[in-house]
């Protein structure tokens, strides 16, 4: 396997679940701002046990699909996740939709854990059990998806560690949330990344011959980027003269 | 819970219910043309997909 075969599916994978990762950081440093480490420490870790279980249960199966099959179910969800990605990244910049701020989710999770005082502090790990499993299980399909097709798991999985890692240390050192990380940019560059994946995988699926085989998938990117950012020019140009 | 996480599941997939049912549309058709003439499903698939977001987007301006 050569880096030039395995880098797109890396590079998709570390930047999708750099992403997933921060989001998920930011809410286990708010359970851990308002309730303290052990709550939030204790359901981060009940979360990544639960990933680790689905992923253990769930994984073998793979080898099992056929490959076509596969590729075309994964290709669909890829079109499915990763345009609905690009289309919120595009309505973000253009200013069509606020950007996703991660100081002021950070904020809203602390209040609504703090009306929650009196509460247990099992609710407060449930908070953080549940950011790490709903982000981890799209860690997960980001990583089956860009690497499962061409038997890639293992490149696409160092890739989303590397993310899920880097985060980790970070969120350690600084205590709050990662709020200066250009986190729409990175959504519109997976989402043009995994659009890209998923017209290549689903043609795959159906049978589709691609010219140039595998790098095909950087001309596709090339093409989503074009309408992509024609789109966001389109969109905010109204926006600027409406009053 | 389950629930909640059941929608948030469903959530990553679909956010605009009209953006995920033009995409499948798209992918239907390919499929149609591929089973007929194989060389042109790719490029109905590409276009389609370009011309659903680019539309998609511009649609909220409306």
């Amino acid at each position: 396997m050569t880096w030039a075969a395995s880098a797109p599916a890396v590079s998709a994978a570390f930047l999708g679940s750099l992403v997933e990762a921060i989001e998920a950081l930011t809410i286990v440093l708010a359970v851990a701002t308002v309730r303290g480490w052990r709550p939030a420490g204790l359901g981060a870790a009940a979360g990544l046990a639960s990933l680790a279980l689905i992923v253990a249960a769930l994984g073998p199966l793979l080898d099992r699909v056929p490959l076509q099959g596969l590729q075309l179910v994964i290709g669909v969800l890829l079109l499915l996740f990763g345009m609905r990605w690009l289309r919120k990244a595009i309505l973000r910049a253009a200013g069509a939709v606020p950007l996703h701020d991660e100081a002021a989710a950070f904020a809203a999770s602390t209040a609504e854990l703090r009306e929650h005082r009196s509460r247990l502090d099992w609710l407060a790990g449930l908070a953080s059990f549940k950011a790490v499993l709903l982000e981890g299980l799209e860690v997960v399909f980001i990583v089956i998806a860009v690497g499962a097709g061409r038997r890639l798991l293992l490149p696409a999985s160092a890739g989303a560690l590397g993310a899920c890692g880097l985060v980790a240390i970070a969120g350690f050192f600084l205590h709050r949330p990662l709020a200066r990380v250009p986190e729409n940019a990175l959504k519109f560059a997976v989402g043009v990344m995994l659009s890209a994946f998923g017209v290549y995988w689903t043609g795959e699926g159906l049978g589709v011959a691609w010219p140039g085989a595998d790098l095909a998938i950087v001309g596709f990117a090339g093409l989503f980027l074009l309408v992509a950012a024609l789109a966001g020019v389109a969109l905010r140009r109204p926006l600027e003269v409406a009053p | 819970m389950l629930a909640g996480v059941a929608r948030e599941l469903i959530g990553l997939f679909v956010d605009d219910g009209v953006l995920a049912v033009a995409i499948i549309a798209v992918i239907a058709i390919a499929a149609i043309v591929a089973s007929l003439a194989p060389g042109v499903a790719g490029v109905v698939l590409l276009a389609g997909s370009l011309a659903v977001l680019f539309a998609n987007v511009m649609g909220v301006q409306r």
